[in-house]
């Protein structure tokens, strides 16, 4: 069977998907290249760190737009209201640290002077989910998606690899007000190529089975596990949607209630708590407009701890066989109904 | 020498006049509110008299003018004086004042950007003020650096903050960060009031002292009486003429200026006039105005 055959032909998918050899680029890649291709095209566009330049991959804009770039220093609040009266003032300002100091540490900032006051600034958070590995959980953002998006003003992208990376970072320079961006740390696979379009609030159907009976719908880096999953189940004749849904707000409601009204069981995957994140921004869809039976696979209220990035994957339920699990937990739970 | 135009002697007795009318409408407004700040509103009165009187090139029929000065309030629970202020120079009728904190109001209870014309930044929450002056500072540095068009970036950005603020630590990263980039088209004030809703700074969480602190931090600071324009004009001339360093005027006011039960007591900071008091209040600040002495006499 050739499960390439599966995956949606329309998106340019990278063909060498399920290769041993599949290329892997870190997804925060592409935010250093998203600031960079932002700032040639518009020089109202500025970007501020807080000592974390390469780790964010805001070196290569600060060496190439110099005056346009800021050093806080290792101060998170005072880079998010910096920033919020450079937003107010005419500038497209990119903050980037880990997700846990920003928009962890600057949350009242991040809430007050950038979304209530409406100025435009983009918070890139790295380093995000239990992926991060060897730092552990004071650095491992899991909370992230849930507290960004229950933000008035907020919009909030979760980009699935390097290239799908780069173009919400370009998205978001051009839309105007506040956007969170969820960056992950490790090296990923890469899913799509330059050519798979990405539009904002849009989720694309990656892979769809001839016969799907459940739809997994997933964002960031564990968009891949959810393909290894399909597939895996694919041999065992249990059809699948895998949806990638880099938009986590806006939600793309319309394609989500178009698949779950054909194939009524839903597994959200995410690197980040089950509660709040995509998961939560699905249920609430459901709960109002489609009742369905739903599996969450992500952290179960739970901090993670220090581990290479795989095993924590797998030790905190993540893993290709977590979410075979849960899709086959919903298609029991269909027939019960 | 410096840019600014002194005041004038018969400016300055106007000015003081309307300072002192920015406070009765100041404590009007709070007891039609039935709640917010009474002693800070009535301690920077003359403070942002002549900031909007003097001070700012600004314009109330273009409140969005980009060569505007900025002034940004960074203890946002002042904004009474705020209001009072930006009405008596035109942004909005003085009837709207009645509104203050009242349901679909324009003046909400700590200022908001997007609510009203003339507010810089929606604040409230203490410490965030001087970053987002930085913010506005650094985007007129890079304006007037990289514009074609000329005028772009030309303005200066005032911060006015609380001393009771300076207890944030979002405030000294600021402060930091401002006195290694040489931030000399900003320049802060800090309300020297000495209270903090829970009682004298130097109980609550010692500040001093604050002048060589902002000195470690490669600021130049100079210190006056708040009540004084004059002294105020000076300062910020001279803030104007150093290219070195960011200045910060420590200015030494009494909260509740003006009304002399309030004057410098703690308890005053966030509860507003009941009738009585407020009576009283307008009592007392109509005789300083000189207006209907025969009433105190």
């Amino acid at each position: 069977m050739n499960t390439n055959n599966m995956l949606n032909p329309q998106l340019h998918l990278n063909p060498k998907l399920f290769d041993a050899d599949v290329e892997q680029k870190p997804i925060r890649d592409g935010y250093g290249d998203g600031i960079v291709l932002a700032g040639d095209s518009d020089k109202n566009v500025v970007a501020l760190c807080a000592d974390l330049m390469e780790s964010t991959r805001s070196e290569a804009f600060a060496k190439k737009f110099p005056e346009r770039f800021f050093e806080i220093g290792v101060a998170e609040q005072n880079m998010a209201t910096i920033a919020a009266g450079l937003g107010v003032s005419g500038k497209i300002p990119f903050i980037a640290s880990y997700a846990t100091f920003s928009p962890g540490r600057n949350y009242e900032q991040i809430r007050t002077t950038i979304a209530y006051n409406d100025s435009n600034v983009k918070i890139a958070g790295h380093h995000a989910g239990i992926s991060v590995g060897p730092d552990g959980a004071t650095h491992q953002a899991t909370e992230d998606i849930a507290i960004m998006r229950v933000m008035p003003n907020m919009k909030v992208f979760v980009p699935c690899d390097s290239i799908e990376a780069k173009k919400a970072t370009l998205a978001a320079a051009k839309i105007w007000g506040p956007v969170y961006l969820r960056f992950a740390r490790e090296k990923s696979p890469v899913i799509t190529t330059e050519a798979t379009p990405f539009m904002p609030g849009k989720a694309q159907i990656f892979w769809q089975s001839k016969k799907p009976q459940v739809v997994i719908i997933a964002c960031g880096v564990l968009v891949y596990n959810a393909l290894l999953a399909a597939r895996e189940l694919e041999k065992e004749k249990i059809g699948t949607v895998v949806l990638n849904s880099p938009s986590i707000k806006p939600l793309d409601e319309k394609t989500i209630l178009g698949l779950v009204s054909k194939y009524p069981a839903v597994v959200t995957v995410e690197e980040h708590q089950i509660h709040g994140g995509l998961g939560g921004a699905v249920a609430e869809l459901f709960a109002k407009r489609h009742p369905v039976p739903m599996e969450f696979v992500g952290l179960k209220d739970t901090f993670g701890e220090s581990g290479s990035p795989k095993e924590l994957i797998e030790k905190y339920g993540m893993g290709v066989k977590d979410i075979k699990n849960a899709v086959i937990r919903t298609l029991k739970r269909t027939y019960e109904v | 020498m410096w840019g600014m135009k002194p005041i004038h002697d018969g400016r300055l007795e106007y000015l003081e006049e309307l300072a002192n009318k920015i406070r009765e409408k100041v404590v009007e407004m709070l007891l039609e509110a039935g709640s917010g700040h009474s002693a800070g509103p009535l301690g920077m009165a003359d403070i942002f008299t002549a900031f909007y009187f003097h001070i700012l090139s600004h314009d109330p029929k273009k409140p969005m003018w980009a060569e505007r000065d900025r002034l940004v309030l960074s203890n946002g629970h002042i904004c009474p004086v705020l209001y009072v202020t930006l009405a008596y120079a035109g942004y909005f009728h003085l009837e709207e004042l009645k509104t203050l904190r009242k349901l679909n109001t324009r003046l909400q209870g700590h200022p908001h950007r997007l609510a009203l014309p003339g507010i810089e930044t929606t604040s409230g929450p203490l410490g965030s003020g001087l970053s987002q002056a930085i913010g506005m500072a650094l985007a007129a540095r890079l304006d007037s650096t990289h514009s074609t068009s000329s005028g772009q970036g030309k303005y200066r950005v005032y911060c006015l903050t609380s001393d009771g603020e300076h207890q944030e630590g979002n405030h000294w990263e600021a402060v930091m960060f401002a006195g290694k980039n040489k931030m000399n088209n900003l320049t802060a004030v800090v309300d020297r009031n000495n209270i903090q809703i829970d009682g004298f700074t130097e109980n609550v969480m010692p500040l001093e002292s604050l002048k060589a602190k902002y000195e470690a931090f490669n600021w130049n600071v100079l210190e006056i009486d708040g009540h004084n324009m004059r002294d105020l004009v000076d300062a910020i001339s001279e803030a104007e003429a150093i290219y070195e360093k960011p200045t910060v005027i420590i200015a030494h006011t009494i909260p509740g200026k003006g009304v002399s039960f309030m004057e410098r007591d703690y308890k005053w900071h966030g509860k507003p006039p009941n009738k009585e008091e407020a009576k009283k209040a307008l009592h007392e600040l109509r005789t300083l105005g000189r207006r209907i002495k025969s009433e105190h006499e």
